[in-house]
């Protein structure tokens, strides 16, 4: 694999892309190192890591044991002292052993100790689900982080986002919970070469403007939404489409500005309904509009409140489709005449 | 390993040109050995038919086999009753079988069948057969053990003679949770047996990378807890430490930690032997495990004490082989489960 680093403009896919962040961090600055299971290894974490190892170095692409808590908490550590780890956990569901040091420890410290200690670190949580995993390898768990004061987390759903919202993460002074998705590392587009921006100058984007009915997604439900707003466009629907990509600290008011156009809001998550991340888009809408700007009522599409089966048969109808979506947004629209 | 002097512990025991003899078996015992050399057969072709199953692309759920590994499960097995708890991981399949769960019922379950051990809902890696002392498998690493510890803890309290067991492998002994658990069952005093199946590996990942040894009993050492290390692929050597160790936790000389070494002819995941994902396994490794291979070794034995011919091993083989083979065929053409099951099963008491 080449080195992109310092390139012009390149096509290149998602995995690869966050490749190319970590080339870019691991070259550019000294104090960047990544821990966790399965970096030396070709298959773990997709193309997205593939031999850093070896360009640069055993000491700081570590593989280690299978030990979510002390490796998240040794990241916690090592940023205390100056550092900028990035802790990865090939899947979200494993991430779930090391909740103490990324709720209770990386996400207070500065806010408990007087804004005296910095915990620079970036933890990428890999959401990576399907082909009949089941429950325990599927979960979706952003809005459960979001809901952690003193954690930023966000969800890139472009190619140019997963390479350059982790730069952003690992350069930012607070801990970062940087979530990538496996179903979408066959995206491609053209990126242009690196440019630091501050993570805190990030937030939600429109991605696609229109006037019917605002969309909005976070990760991979950015790409259903898109999808969705292809169909609709085939029916005379101009759907909007937000990518959120930070959910925390949230900010709504791109989201606000498009329905405040559109008057409909359709928020599509990832995760499961109750008390999930679509909930707050949702009621961050409810407290600002005029309730009078609202042509319907707001629609989410997210998981049915289950685990994930395994069964062919059950898993099949499990995860929503840009089709689903595309029915929410029209159940938002008013009854159209057909030809 | 850089910067540290890593050391076998394990020595032979990790080494596979040794330990290559057929077993010492005595006449005596042979009809129960036949039993043992069955249930053995049982499970590598029940897997091998599972990984002919992913292959096929009809089983999707990732499958973690246990080829090469069958002596452990079976020699803990014949130690334990149905009314014991035992527990696995990932890696479950041979506990299952060994303990008396169907081939059919769990090649049923790895399709997603309603038939299947879990009803369908589980897969590969999340079995149940409470009716044959099998209280669960799931594949978060570790997870397990102190559920175990708390079986063990039930076990206690209901007064009788009863064991648990956990079934967990040398890369779950990173998790902190190992040495919580195993301090528990030592300070509650629990009638708990830790079935560690040391297989070298954890995924990608040679021990050697991972750990300072390869011996995992010296945790229990830590702990100040019982523990016995065997040649995980001897069935007798695997049943006489089961033996010992579970017996003095029926009297109430509470846990213990059997370490089994052993390796898997298998990847990771999956049916192939997936070479290029392990950071440190060769090829040349595979094929020397193979020659210690658990099954062969107690056939040669058998065959040495006369206790079978070859032909009969041949004819067991060939029967297991047929069994199996009406067990996918019923797996196949049983029915998913109905789609209500997603909503239905989610809480135990109405939604
Ligand atoms: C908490 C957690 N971390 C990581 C994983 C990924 N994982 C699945 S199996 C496995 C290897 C475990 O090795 P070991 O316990 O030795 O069992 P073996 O696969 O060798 O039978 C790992 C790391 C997981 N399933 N759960
Ligand atoms: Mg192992």
């Amino acid at each position: 694999m080449n080195d992109p680093t310092g390139t012009g403009p390149h096509e290149t896919g998602y995995g690869e892309a966050i490749r190319e962040g970590f080339v870019h961090l691991l070259s550019r600055h000294r104090e960047v190192f990544t821990i966790g299971q399965g970096l030396w290894s070709p298959w773990y974490v997709g193309n997205s890591m593939t031999d850093l190892d070896k360009l640069f170095g055993k000491d700081r692409v570590i593989d280690t044991p299978v030990s979510e808590l002390a490796c998240t908490g040794a990241a916690v550590g090592a940023a205390l002292c100056g550092y900028r780890p990035v802790v990865i956990h090939p899947r979200m569901d494993f991430m779930v052993l090391a909740a103490d040091q990324i709720i209770n420890q990386a996400a207070k410290w500065h806010h408990m100790l007087g804004g005296q200690a910095r915990v620079p670190v970036t933890i990428r949580a890999i959401i990576n689900r399907g082909g009949e995993q089941g429950a325990q390898h599927s979960q979706a768990l952003h809005s459960w982080f979001a809901h952690i004061p003193g954690l930023r987390v966000v969800m890139p759903a472009s190619v140019a986002d997963a390479r350059d919202l982790l730069i952003a993460s690992v350069l930012c002074d607070d801990p970062v919970m940087y979530i990538d998705d496996r179903w979408l590392y066959d995206q491609r587009a053209v990126l242009p070469p690196v440019v630091e921006r501050p993570l805190a100058a990030e937030g939600p984007k429109v991605v696609r403007s229109g006037s019917d009915i605002t969309l909005v997604g976070a990760g991979y439900s950015t790409w259903l939404c898109s999808q969705a707003a292809d169909i609709l466009a085939a029916e005379d629907i101009d759907a909007v489409v937000i990518d959120v990509r930070v959910l925390n600290p949230f900010e709504p008011a791109a989201i606000l500005a498009s329905v405040g156009r559109t008057g409909r809001l359709c928020v599509v998550d990832g995760g499961w309904r109750n008390a999930g991340w679509a909930a707050e888009v949702i009621a961050s809408v409810a407290e600002a509009i005029d309730p009078r700007a609202l042509k319907a009522s707001p629609r989410r599409v997210t998981l049915a409140d289950a685990p994930a089966p395994t069964s062919k048969a059950l898993e099949a109808g499990y995860y929503p489709d840009a089709r689903q979506v595309a029915d929410a947004a029209r159940a938002a629209l008013p009854p159209r005449r057909t030809a | 390993m850089n910067g540290r002097a890593w050391q076998s512990e394990l020595g032979g025991l990790a080494d596979p040109a040794q330990f290559t003899e057929p077993l010492r078996v005595g006449k005596a015992d042979g009809a129960r050995l036949s039993d043992l050399l069955r249930t053995m057969l049982v499970i590598r072709h029940t897997e091998d038919q599972i990984g002919r199953l992913v292959v096929e692309g009809l089983a999707r759920t990732p499958c973690h086999l246990g080829i090469g590994q069958e002596a452990v499960a079976v020699g803990v097995a014949t130690r334990l009753r149905a009314t014991d708890r035992a527990f696995g991981n990932h890696r479950s399949h041979s506990h299952f079988l060994a303990l008396g769960g169907s081939p059919e019922s769990l090649i049923a379950e790895v399709l997603g069948k309603a038939s299947g051990a879990s009803r369908g809902m589980g897969g590969s890696m999340h079995l149940f057969g409470r009716d044959v002392g099998f209280h669960g498998s799931v594949p978060i690493v570790g997870a397990t053990i102190p559920i175990a510890v708390g079986a063990g803890l039930a076990a206690k309290l209901d007064g009788g003679d009863s064991v648990a067991v956990a079934f967990f492998g040398d890369g779950a002994t990173e998790e902190g949770v190992f040495h919580e658990s195993m301090n528990l069952a030592v300070v509650s005093d629990l009638p708990v047996l830790f079935v560690c199946e040391n297989n070298l590996f954890s995924s990608h990942l040679d021990i050697e990378f991972r750990q300072p040894s390869d011996r995992i009993g010296r945790y229990a050492d830590a702990h100040r807890m019982r523990t016995l290390t065997v040649d995980g692929n001897d069935v007798l050597a695997v049943e006489a430490a089961a033996a010992t160790l579970v017996e003095a936790a029926r009297r109430g000389e509470g846990p213990a930690l059997l370490e089994a070494v052993t390796y898997r002819f298998r990847g990771h995941v999956g049916p192939n032997e997936d070479l290029d994902v392990g950071v440190h396994r060769r090829m040349a490794d595979v094929q020397a495990w193979k020659q210690r291979c658990p099954i062969r070794r107690l056939r040669d034995g058998l065959v040495a004490a006369g206790v079978l011919s070859g032909e009969d091993f041949a004819a067991m083989e060939r029967e297991v082989v047929t069994d199996i083979g009406q067990a996918v065929g019923l797996a196949r053409s049983a029915p998913y489960p109905d789609v209500s099951a997603l909503h239905d099963l989610v809480y135990a008491g109405p939604r």
